[in-house]
């Protein structure tokens, strides 16, 4: 009974007995593997095209290992934690300004919404041409590919703190930073995540397609350099799939600082 | 030697309007006088739309009235004072917090160290009977635990003057019950001036002094009757003869303002 008491929003009704998510990511990934032997098999397609799961497999390993892959991930990740950072801190606070002056929104959201109609990968090399080859072009790109979805998140979430909680907070001669701090911040943050769930595996998408437009380095030359000059078909898959877990990777770390922040209300 | 009673509500001419459509007004309130002696509980009660909580948010400083003033003490009503609580309708807790957290909530406003805060919690937690449900968040609470919580927050930074909005419309007639008697022992401990909205002409006779009938909109004061019960009170006491004829001049009155 104690434990029950202890854990904040827990529901004392028992869960039914279900299958660790774990062992369900598990499950998935085998069928997944399964079905790409199977496609290599029954369609006979060479290497070159399609190489088998444990071809890419025993390349990831290769590659991690000799070094040809830990420093264009390094790179990318590093592209992808400034430009996360900087984007959803300007989106954030524009957020926040879109849902508490009208004017602002009025005045803002078309071209908010326009800056999201082009497509990132057609503004790339127009960033690179204005930034330069080097990381400013990236981050850029990671911050506008991250501040769309955290704005709008951010906007909804603010809008959404019930009015009648504010008016509480006003009775109790809260100060406007009082308000923001100990009302709207804490109400907003579930829809929030919710953005900077989307917006971190865009910016992993940011700086691929950043990398592409021109860079020294990163795991989107990799990708681009796997395919042309080496041709080294597995080492494509193995940069993909080392993209894909970077993506996981930092998504979940989004949910682990949501569930420290957010906890079960 | 005791402190000089405080708490004194004096509302003169109090008129509020809110914006209606393009042009016009919706007048809520027209004209109010009222006066509250310290400790004394006064019930609003009226039609719908007469002004009640309207009222209660200008005495709470959380609405200007267009015309009129409202004092407590003689100091104007010009923003949330410290010296008034008030108790929603609704209990209005912040759903992330623990019940604890809650009550603590106006205290971390008011910058009130943490060991002194959590002696008070602790102390309010006991007063309205919640110790148990310290550390759940409302959502594990019943109505009538959240209703409790609402009231423990309000009673925290010790208001001279407690302003309750239908604080226990929403609950079972029973729990209802329970907590009205448990806000006449509180109010009796320390003494209070409470000025409560209620739709109840029981529940206004069992627990004020006095009951003010607002009139339909723009609301008036159209009656202001005592009512000449004994404290402590129980809820034997509803019998007595006195009662009903009270009941029968608020219904009197009820019945001339909703016309």
């Amino acid at each position: 009974m104690t434990a029950v008491r202890a854990g904040r929003g827990t529901t004392t009704a028992v869960a039914p007995a279900r299958i660790p998510s774990v062992v369900g990511a598990a499950i998935a990934l085998a069928a997944f593997i399964a079905i790409w032997k199977l496609i290599v098999i029954v369609s006979g397609f060479p290497p070159f095209i399609l190489p088998t799961p444990e071809l890419v497999g025993a390349r990831f390993v290769s590659a991690w290992a000799d070094g040809t892959i830990a420093p264009h991930a390094s790179r990318t990740l590093y592209e992808v934690a400034v430009g996360f950072g900087v984007g959803a801190s300007f989106a954030l606070i524009v957020g926040y300004l879109l849902a508490r002056l009208p004017l602002a929104e009025r005045l803002l959201s078309p071209y908010l919404v326009a800056a999201q109609a082009i497509p990132i990968l057609a503004l790339a090399p127009l960033l690179a041409l204005w930034f330069g080859p080097g990381l400013t072009a990236k981050f850029v790109i990671c911050a506008l590919i991250v501040f769309f979805p955290v704005a709008i998140a951010t906007m909804v979430g603010f809008r959404a703190v019930d009015g009648r909680l504010l008016e509480l907070a006003r009775s109790l001669r809260a100060s406007r930073w009082q308000i923001v701090t100990t009302l709207e911040i804490p109400a907003a943050l579930p829809a929030i995540f919710g953005g900077l769930r989307v917006g971190v595996t865009l910016a992993v998408v940011g700086a691929i397609v950043g990398e592409w437009a021109g860079a020294d380095r990163g795991l989107g030359l990799l990708v681009n350099i796997a395919r042309g000059s080496l041709f080294d078909i597995p080492l494509l898959f193995a940069t993909l799939l080392t993209i894909a877990l970077l993506g996981i990777a930092l998504y979940g770390l989004v949910v682990v600082v949501e569930r420290a922040l957010v906890g079960a209300r | 030697m005791t402190a000089p009673p405080v708490g004194r509500i004096v509302l003169r001419d109090i008129s509020v309007s809110f914006p209606a459509g393009r042009h016009d007004r919706l007048v809520a309130l027209g004209g109010v006088d009222l006066v509250v002696d310290p400790g004394q509980i006064v019930a609003l009660i009226g039609p719908n739309g007469s002004g009640k909580s309207t009222l209660l948010r200008v005495v709470a400083g959380l609405l200007a009235p267009d015309a009129g003033t409202a004092a407590i003490d003689g100091r104007p009503i010009d923003g949330p004072d410290p010296r008034v609580g008030l108790v929603f309708q609704e209990p209005r807790l912040l759903p992330w917090r623990t019940t604890a957290e809650n009550v603590a909530y106006p205290l971390e406003l008011a910058g009130v160290a943490r060991a002194e805060r959590e002696a008070r919690v602790a102390t309010l937690l006991g007063t309205v009977g919640i110790e148990a449900a310290a550390s759940q968040v409302p959502s594990q609470l019943s109505g009538g635990m959240r209703q409790r919580a609402a009231l423990a927050r309000t009673l925290a930074l010790e208001p001279q003057v407690l302003l309750l909005d239908e604080p226990f419309s929403a609950l079972d007639e029973l729990t209802r019950e329970r907590l009205n008697l448990e806000l006449l022992a509180i109010t009796a401990r320390t003494p209070t001036t409470v000025l409560l909205v209620t739709h109840s002409v029981q529940e206004a006779i069992f627990l004020a002094d006095r009951v003010v009938v607002l009139s339909a909109r723009p609301g008036r004061v159209v009656a202001d009757l005592p009512v000449s019960l004994a404290r402590p009170r129980s809820f034997g006491d509803l019998d007595a003869a006195i009662v009903s004829s009270t009941a029968h001049a608020i219904r009197a009155a009820l019945g001339e303002a909703a016309a």
